[in-house]
């Protein structure tokens, strides 16, 4: 195995690109060291994204943030200025592993290592975030949604990286809250998982809306029908109960020793509707 | 194989060493630089026991490849005593017996110290989250959770 920290995304992209064999990107390495140790994987490249220039910046840009690919959970969590603009998008990353774990962990391995649970997506994909993706050829953007194919599996091509997220700006009187059931409160991996991003009119009525689930299909799910239960409402107890059926029915989760099929089904509804209210009292309304 | 050499500082001391790639910080203290404090548990980033500071922040030293070390501030247990004078967390630990086999000792230290540096006057809640990550099996936490309440208070009145 080699271990290369290239200093450009130029020279890391091509680094990966040219490679023969196995390579993997490193970034806060808590899901590749593990692999590592546990065998899954036998790389014959690493390459070490953190000393790529800006890559551990958090950077304003156009009213939001440009958050770097080896920015830490424990470094995003303590900005006060992402966590005002979005913090369900903050509380998703920062639920991830222990204080350890988030000395080192970032949203954008959390994204890449592609599981169907990763805390940090459903509310990146709210947010509308868009990644930055640098390959052989170039960069490109790619909204943080079309990202993960499946377990394990993501839409980055061979030698492409991820190098940045993009939180963007958001509109005036708008909030998003992130919300996942596990069965202890820390160190566990979500059994079922709800994001949602609302932004109201002057009368507190819902006029933009994004529910997003995750942990109850292979890849994290934008529900366009619980968003629409909420339009043009002021979350009264039948926009909420139509919001939670609506993501009930978009699941199609695995039963495991974690959860069953009717269970998850089930509280990803009751978790879209209190990630709703978290959400529609931080974007200003009462109810 | 290709080894790599690796020039940081740990405990304020620059030291150098040379380290095959895949060879985690955790094996580079133990069994290269006789730092022997951090323990392997689970050596896989759930216990904890292997807790050192990597420029400031708290990590897990398995989950780290020494190669990233290069120029980094490390800081483990055997940092927190100044010559035979123990940190106020090591003696409280003594006084609460907050301790029994020991293997998870070395790394509540580290992440208490890290959590007191943020957070002099933490609430038994804070702490019970912060330490999370650091499995013991002994003691049941109750006696944890004291001593470091009672190394904060000593640390907040010096």
């Amino acid at each position: 195995m080699r271990y290369a920290k290239p200093e450009t995304a130029t020279d890391a992209a091509r680094l990966l690109a040219a490679e023969p064999g196995v390579a993997r990107v490193l970034a806060g390495g808590t899901d590749l060291l593990v692999q590592l140790k546990a065998g899954l994987v036998e790389p014959d490249l690493i390459v070490d994204i953190k000393h790529i220039a800006g890559l551990r910046d958090i950077t304003p840009e156009a009213g939001g943030f440009r958050i770097g690919a080896a920015v830490s959970g424990a470094q995003l969590g303590e900005h006060a200025g992402v966590r005002a603009l979005w913090p369900g998008v903050v509380e998703g990353v920062t639920l991830i592993g222990s204080t350890q774990v988030q000395g080192r962990a970032t949203m954008a391995g959390n994204l890449c290592n592609g599981s169907p649970a990763a805390d940090s997506v459903p509310a990146l994909v709210a947010a509308g975030a868009v990644a930055q993706i640098a390959g052989p050829d170039g960069a490109r953007d790619c909204p943080v949604l079309e990202i993960p194919l499946g377990p394990g599996r993501i839409a980055l091509a061979k030698g492409e990286i991820i190098i940045s997220i993009l939180l963007p700006a958001r509109p005036a009187r708008s909030g998003d809250a992130y919300l996942r059931f596990t069965p202890r409160s820390e160190m566990d991996i979500g059994v079922a998982s709800a994001a949602v991003a609302l932004t109201l009119d002057d009368g507190g009525r819902v006029v933009a809306a994004r529910v997003v689930l995750g942990a109850v299909a292979p890849t994290v799910r934008l529900v366009a029908p619980a968003a629409e239960a909420l339009i043009g409402t002021r979350l009264e107890d039948g926009a909420l109960a139509a919001l939670a059926a609506a993501c009930s029915a978009a699941c199609s989760p695995i039963d495991d020793k974690r959860g069953t099929i009717a269970f998850r089904t089930e509280v990803a509804g009751v978790l879209a509707r209190r990630a709703a209210v978290i959400a529609y009292h931080r974007a200003g309304g009462r109810k | 194989m290709k080894t790599i050499h690796v020039a940081t500082t740990v405990n304020g001391d620059a030291v150098e060493f040379i380290c095959a790639p895949e060879e985690s910080l955790l094996d580079v203290l133990r069994n290269r630089l006789g730092l022997t404090g951090a323990k392997e548990g689970c050596g896989s980033g759930d216990c904890g026991a292997c807790s050192i500071t990597l420029d400031g922040r708290l990590v897990c030293s398995c989950l780290v490849l020494a190669a990233e070390a290069e120029g980094a501030e490390i800081g483990t247990i055997e940092g927190l005593a100044i010559g035979d004078a123990l940190h106020p967390l090591q003696q409280a630990f003594i006084d609460h017996a907050a301790l029994q086999c020991g293997i998870c000792t070395p790394g509540i230290l580290v992440a208490a110290k890290a959590l007191l540096e943020r957070n002099p006057d933490p609430t038994d809640t804070e702490i019970r989250y912060w330490l999370a990550g650091n499995l013991c099996r002994c003691t049941g936490y109750d006696k944890i959770i004291r001593a470091v309440q009672d190394a904060a208070k000593k640390m907040r009145a010096a």
